[in-house]
Parts: C-alpha cells; structure tokens; sequence
C-alpha cells in the first residue's frame, strides 16, 4: 500500500528531524536563580523584557495601523507633513526618563555585584586549558576539576547521558549560607567562570586576580560552563558547584583534608618504571591528552605525536625542560610545572617514553624533576 | 526639468574594454559594480562556513568537524561576513550612488578609488587561503582575543596582514567619500538638504578612519607579541591581556555603527520613496545620526562587563550606552512617522525597509537589556548576544542592503528585477530569519555559551530549529542570486522613474545611469533629504 508506505516515510523524517523534542522541556527563560543576586538579575531582566517588549508592541501596532491604513492601494492620499517639534522633543525626552528609571535598579544591582566584602571563605579559581582548579586558601588544600567523561569519538547523539558535558570529576564543594568569595586568575589564556543559577560570571585572567562572591540559598547541584572562548576544548570545560548544608559541608571538608595529608607525595621516593608508568597514564590521560591524543599520534599539523618524537625518545633533560617550562616555539605547550607536582610530572615523562612505539626503557625519578627545576632558577 | 536635454552617449570609445575594465577601472559605476558583486561573493562564502557551523549544531555530539576547525569556521564566518561582505557592500553603494544623488561627474579621487577596491580580493584570499596552512586558520573568535591568539599559528599572521590590507583598503574609500561628499555637491545641494544616505556615509567614513588604525594597532600588537619578544598582552613581561580588549573595542564598537549607520541612510531614502511623503524630522535624523556616532566611541566596555571592571567604569559604560537608545529611538519614530499618514505601495524595497525597521528595533531593544551591566553578567558571552548582534547586523544591514539593491537596480542597469521573486525572497528570509536567531535569545538566556562546538541536552530542540532555519535561510538567497541574473540578461527595461515617490537626483537622470554622469553640474533647488525641486543644466558624458 503506497499511501502506507508514505506516511511511515513521513514519520520516520520526522524523527530524524526531530528525535529530542519529546520528553525535553524547554527553557525560555534565565535558570531558577538559587543566590540573592541571581534573583536581582532575574527580576531586573524580567523588568527590562516587560519595557522593553511593550516599547516594541508600540512601535509595531502604529506601523501596522500605517500600513493598513495609511496605503496606495486603500486610496489614502499621503499628507506632506515633515516635522513638529513638540512631538520631536517628546519622543526624545520620554525613553530618556524611561532610562533613568531603569538605571535606579540598575545601579543597585551593579554595586550588589561588586560588594564582595565580609566573605565567610575565600576559594582561588584557576583556569587552566582546559580545566579548573578551585583551592580552599583558608584550608590550605585545593583539586582539580576536569569533564567527566570523554566526548564520545562517535559523534552519535544517541545514548548520551543526562549531562552530557555538564558533569565533572570533582565538583566545587560550598556550604549553604556562607558568602564565598572567588578569587579568579587563569594559567594560560582568558576564561571564564559561569553558573547561571548563582549569578555570577567572571573572566579568568592570566597575571590578574579578579572575584566574585555568592551565598548559595539552597543545597543542590549548579551547572555551569566556560563562557569566554580559551581554544580547542572551550566547550568542554565545564563547572559544577555542589552546595551542602554546614554540618554535610563540614564532613566533606575534613575527609579532603585528611586525604590531602595521606596522599602527599614523599619527594626522596625512587620509584619502579612501572609505578611511574601507571600513575603517568592517568596524569597523560588528564592533561596531555587534548592535544597530544590517547594516541600519542597528535593532531598533524596543530599538535605534534609523541609517538616516535625525537625529543621524547632523545635526550632526558630536552624533554624535562619542555614538559616543565613549556615550548619557545609552540605557546600552545604550556610550562606544566606551574602546575604538576615533581611526581606527576616525573610520571608522565617516564610514561611517554615507554609507550605507543617509544621503548627507551628510561625511568626519571622526581628528584630529576626537582633538580631540573632548580637548576634553571640558580 | 532638463532630462530630454541631455543624450545619453555610448560606452566612450576611449574607455579600456575586457578585463583591462575592470582591473584599471576608475569610473565610480564600474568600481561600484566590482564592491558589489566582491562583497555578494564573500556573503555566500561567509554563509556557507555559518552553514557549516549549523550543520555541527544540529545534534548534540561531535559529528562533522574537530573543535579546532568549529573555531575556526566561527572566526572566519564573521571576519569574512563583517570586512568583505558588510563594509565592501556599503562602500560599493556609496561609490555607484553618491555622485548620482549630489550631482557629482565621479568620485574625487578616481584612481584610489581603483585600489580601494583592488585590495580587497588580495586580503580576502590571505584570509581564506589560511584554511590550508599548518594550523589552520584564525581560532580565536573575529576578536582575536590575546593571549588565545597569541597561541595560534601561520594563519594568525595572515589574517593580521589580511586585516592591515582591508584596513588601509576602507580608509581610502572613506577618504574618497568625504572628498567627494564635501566638494563635489552640484550648486544647490546644501550639507542640510543633501540625502540622509549622503550623511550616514559621510559619518561612517569619519568613523572608518579613526578606528581602522586602533585595529591596526591591536593586531600589530599582537603581532610583535608572537613573534618580536613584546609583551603587550603578557602578564608576565608587563603587560595586560585586558589591554587587547580595550583597543580592540575601541575600533570594535564604532565598527558596529559602521555597519549600522548606512543601513539607517538607506532606509531613509527608501520609506519616503514609498511613502510618497517626505522624511520625518530630517534635521533631528541629521543630528541623531551625527550623535550616535559621537556616543560610538565612549561605550566600547560594554563588550567587557566581566573582566572584572571597578564598579564606576561599570556604571560609566553602562549609562553611555543606554544613551545610545535615546537617538536610536529617535531615528525609529522619524521613520515610522514618515510611513504615517502616507500613501504606502509595498514593492521589494519596501517591504525590506519594513523589516529592517521591524527587527533591527528588536536588537535595539535586546541591546538595551545587554546595556543593564547586572544583567548582562547573565547574558554576556552567551547565545543570546549571538541572536542580538545578528538581528542587528543580518536583519539591519543586510536587509538594508537588499533593500537598496532592489531599490537602486533599475537605475544601475536599466533593467527591472522580476517583483514576485523578490517579494518571495523578502518573505522567504523573514521568515526563516527568525527561526533561525529568535530561538538563540532562549538558548541564551537557559545558558548555552557562544562558540561551543558541541552541547549539553537541554539545548537540543532550539539548535534544531535554528539550524533548520539557517539552511533555509541560505537557500532563499538563491532567489536573490537568480532574480539578479535574470533580470540582467532578460529583465524587462526599466524606466527612467520605476518608483513613483522617488524624488531625489539619481532618479532625474537617463536609466541606465549613462557610463559618466553630470560631467557638467547641474543648478538645483533642494528641499531635505535631497528631494529635487528644479533642475536646471547639467550634462552627461
């Protein structure tokens, strides 16, 4: 039957063009704000739609009355009038009092924004391409904060999770009720930090600190992304920001702290290759990665393989120095010892020159890191 | 009136045929011609890479292109959109038009009329030729924002050198308009009664000229910092990444006007046309027109409400550009008090007019909600700047362009576009225009980050239907293609007048407009808005 085998065509169409409408709420306005000044901004943007959009409806239903109207077609004979001062001076003065009204509440908000005194904690954001790191600076510990899980390389939209690109492995951890203060300064390029629901965005800036402050009203999970662009993985970048209740947030805070005691590397350690190997994976896996491919392969003519490298099956000390102090030639290679440790880095250096097709058989020892460290600064 | 008194005279036999036409053109008609269609060209190649990005937003997940080349097809969609499709068009409109509507024999200076346009294609090559370079292209967004672009490789310089070469290339046009607008008028045409398309090119080129050099300055900056040892935009060595952006908006916010204010002239030359009435509150367009350009240079860190800015230069910025809105309004209510109580005939022209007024009044407005700083915490750096900045720049420039071709076509051809294909074009693209960037105000406002390759689940449903909307789009200004083509080979002759209420002085003379017009100046009596009252004399070659 033709006409059956068309209207199944049809629906088949349909779900091509359309496979996620179903079961997917829409959004058509600013996220459920969750601080005191994400309710401003929302308010004061609800404000500004209603003038705004009644401003619009004006202008429109008089040009629409005009053109109904005032046309050819209807027989209206046009009037040559052109000027008239009073209604000139009129429609100048009247949006410039409109405008003052909007700047009262306007003004307001911004110094809300600004007065980021009389915090209760002070947390330092740093990014980095393309993660970020939050450190505790009253409590003297800090992580990292990377996406989840990879981005499929399928490119299927099918069967990703519920939030795809919005989950990371350690989220920003606060107490409900607290004024925390962000401290904000970037490692590499400019970032920035947002989470629609707190209300808060701000640039990331290399060399400069910048903040912010938010107290979050209500336990929860805030999603956010990077909103300024910073290269390849700007979009895969993201922020979560769990708010606890005091007495949940005061556990979590001294299991971290008790964990970053336990898990502080001894620097004297001399550790076996294979050790080194395994503990550098995982450093590879979370920051060399992006570029360098689990591959080792590269992006051929952005980013060079590591996989039969001349530096990385070369000489110790080359490729020491370009893993802790970054390429002259390459700004896209970052100076990683600003932000490894002796250890990590070690690892991931005696990772890449035993893996892929690279069997150099060469362990370095984090006292080679240490040494390579000093050595440049004396 | 004199019109019958003047031959019209062939292709003089001087005049170099072929190629040698074009390449050493100094005739503003075929200088003009060569913008035009250069800037067309560029149009589609902008629209095909703004296709490609659709394409990868239309499902979540990483489909067709790597994130780095997604970065730099949004880099290169708006450089090629902004310097090779937006300006070359309004250059290319001022050259075929304004020694026509000021009764001038050509433009001032002839020959660097010539090589403004000759730069073009040169710089428009280095651009799209830095696709093929190890590294591909310019990733670091049309801003070219340091220390992002400092990372970047051989396409980073080719598109700093291609900049400098549009650069210098719209300085000399815009010296070419100012010289010709304030010496060439014919006897009559005074400063306060010359067209409005007249004044909004002759503010646009001052502002051309006082900010394409701070351009060039940025990218030079950044350029010493890639490769001299400079640290301008290095924390590290001195300097300041904030810097960039400080320069870099100071030439990008009066750029903004400098596609806006054309537009703004041609829709008042349009709506009287159709509205066979004359232009409301000529002399407060004048001075609106003048302060918006004025205010252009004192707003630009409104671009930068989240760098981190002290809460006065906040307030600052934030208060001048709210002012912006009160001679933006201004110019709004003069237009539609032009329609009002006129005798309106909707042609092509027309109805793009219409809606250039209609949704560029709706970026006008978005921009005012953009100017509230606190807000703009929100909003910065999202979608909903993207569908800002395009229905000011898709629905105000360009449709203000199609308007102006429409409008100006008979008299530059002598030939008469087919009218349902384009009332079909106009329709088509407003229509599929606001599916494609009314959506981007919600994506915006629920979150969605501009210049992301690939997106969290919740934005699905809009990506779609802007993505759907984009495709259409593109394909609707196939119509337009066609409808020139056509009408150029078949199109029916023009006449001399195709527009009943059009009343200023290109539409005085022959159709076509004869290869040199007025080489002798005609003695005219002007009311505003160059409306012609009495010719007398005047020759063409």
């Amino acid at each position: 039957m033709p006409c059956l085998r068309m209207s199944r065509r049809i629906a088949v169409a349909s779900f091509f063009f359309c496979p996620y409408v179903q079961g997917q709420s829409v959004a058509l306005n600013l996220q459920a704000p969750v601080t005191a000044l994400a309710r401003m901004e929302y308010d004061l943007h609800s404000m500004l739609l209603l003038v705004t959009g009644s401003i619009f409806l004006l202008v429109f239903l008089v040009m629409l009355y005009a053109i109904v109207r005032h046309r050819k077609s209807a027989g209206h004979l046009a009037r040559q009038f052109h000027e008239n001062t009073t209604v000139e001076i009129i429609w100048t003065l009247v949006p410039l009092l409109i405008l003052l009204l909007i700047a009262w509440p306007a003004t307001r908000a911004v110094l809300a924004q600004k007065s980021s005194r009389g915090e209760d904690m002070t947390i330092r954001v740093t990014a980095y391409q393309w993660k970020w790191r939050y450190d505790y600076l009253e409590d003297h510990f800090g992580f990292m904060s990377h996406l989840a899980a990879p981005v499929p390389a399928s490119g299927s939209p099918h069967g990703l999770p519920v939030n795809y690109l919005l989950d990371v492995d350690e989220p920003l951890v606060v107490p409900v009720g607290s004024k925390v203060r962000l401290l904000f300064t970037a490692n590499d390029v400019i970032h920035s930090w947002w989470v629609p629901q707190l209300g808060v965005k701000q640039d990331a800036i290399p060399g400069y600190l910048r903040d912010a402050w938010f107290v979050v009203d209500v336990p929860g999970i805030y999603r956010g992304q990077c909103s300024e662009l910073c290269g390849k993985d700007h979009g895969f970048m993201p922020i979560v920001v769990e708010a606890r209740t005091p007495e949940d947030y005061a556990r979590w805070r001294d299991a971290r702290l008790k964990q970053a005691a336990a898990s502080a590397d001894d620097p004297a350690r001399v550790w076996s290759l294979a050790a080194l190997r395994e503990r550098g994976e995982k450093v590879y896996g979370q920051n060399c990665v992006p570029c360098h491919q689990v591959s080792g392969k590269g992006i051929p003519g952005s980013f060079p393989a590591l996989d039969g490298s001349p530096v990385v099956n070369g000489n110790k000390a080359a490729h020491i120095n370009i893993v802790v102090y970054g390429s002259q030639r390459n700004p896209a290679m970052q100076a990683w010892g600003k932000q490894l440790s002796d250890t990590d880095i070690a690892a991931v250096i005696s990772y890449e020159r035993n893996a892929w097709g690279n069997h150099t058989g060469q362990i370095v020892q984090p006292a080679e890191i240490r040494a390579a460290r000093h050595g440049a600064a004396s | 009136m004199a019109i019958a008194d003047i031959a019209v005279s062939p292709l003089p036999s001087h005049q170099p045929h072929g190629w040698r036409r074009w390449l050493f053109a100094t005739n503003h008609k075929d200088i003009g011609s060569l913008y035009l269609w250069f800037s067309f060209s560029m149009f589609l190649t902008g629209g095909v890479l703004a296709l490609c990005i659709r394409a990868e937003l239309f499902h979540p997940g990483m489909r067709f292109f790597r994130p780095e080349l997604f970065n730099q097809l949004t880099t290169l969609h708006g450089l090629i959109m902004v310097f090779g499709a937006i300006m070359p068009a309004f250059t290319g409109l001022a050259n075929w038009m304004l020694p026509l509507m000021l009764g001038a024999p050509d433009m001032a200076f002839a020959r660097m009329n010539n090589w403004s346009f000759w730069l073009l294609p040169p710089a428009m090559a280095m651009l799209l030729l830095s696709f093929f370079v190890p590294g591909g292209a310019a990733a670091g967004g049309w801003t070219l924002y340091a220390p992002l672009s400092v990372q970047m490789g051989m396409g980073m310089d080719l598109t700093i050198f291609a900049i400098h070469i549009l650069g210098i290339s719209s300085i000399m046009g815009s010296i070419n308009i100012i010289v010709t607008i304030f010496n060439l008028r014919a006897p009559g045409m005074h400063m306060m009664k010359m067209p409005m398309f007249a004044w909004a090119s002759l503010i646009t080129a001052y502002l051309i000229i006082a900010v394409m050099p701070v351009l060039a300055g940025a990218v030079t900056m950044l350029l010493t910092d890639r490769h001299f040892g400079t640290h301008f935009f290095n924390a590290a060595g001195g300097g300041d990444p904030v810097l960039y952006q400080h320069v870099f908006w100071f030439f990008g916010h009066p750029e903004v006007y400098i596609m806006a204010l054309p537009a703004f002239g041609i829709v008042s030359q349009v709506i009287p046309s159709f509205a066979r009435k004359p232009l409301f509150g000529y002399t407060s367009m004048v001075y609106a027109t003048s302060s918006i350009g004025v205010l252009s240079f004192m707003v630009w860190a409104h671009h930068m409400f989240v760098t981190g800015m002290p809460a006065t230069a906040q307030l600052f910025f934030m208060y001048a550009t709210m002012l912006i809105a009160v001679p933006t309004g201004v110019k709004v209510f003069n237009w539609v008090a032009t329609m009002w109580e006129g005798s309106m005939s909707f042609e092509t022209p027309m109805l793009f007019a219409i809606g250039f007024l209609l949704l560029f009044t709706i970026g006008g407005l978005s921009g005012v909600t953009l100017s509230v700083a606190a807000v703009d915490v929100q909003l910065h750096g999202s979608y909903y700047v993207v569908a800002h900045f395009h229905y000011v720049l898709v629905a105000g420039a360009l449709f203000s362009l199609f308007a102006a071709i429409y409008y100006w076509f008979p008299k530059m051809t002598g030939k008469m576009y087919c009218e349902g294909l384009g009332k079909l074009h106009f329709w088509w693209s407003l229509l599929w225009f606001n599916v494609t960037f009314f959506p981007m105000h919600f994506l915006g406002l629920a979150g969605m980050p501009r210049r992301i390759p690939d997106y969290a689940l919740q934005f699905t449903t809009f990506n779609q239907i802007a993505s759907i909307g984009a495709f259409m789009f593109g394909l609707g200004q196939l119509i337009f293609l066609y409808n020139i083509l056509h009408a150029l080979r078949a199109g029916k002759p023009a006449e001399q007048q195709p527009w009943e209420g059009a009343q200023t002085l290109e539409w005085q003379i022959p159709t076509p407009a004869p290869y040199h017009s007025f080489t002798e100046a005609p003695e005219l009596e002007v009311f505003e808005n160059g409306v012609i009252v009495t010719m007398h004399g005047g020759k063409h070659g």
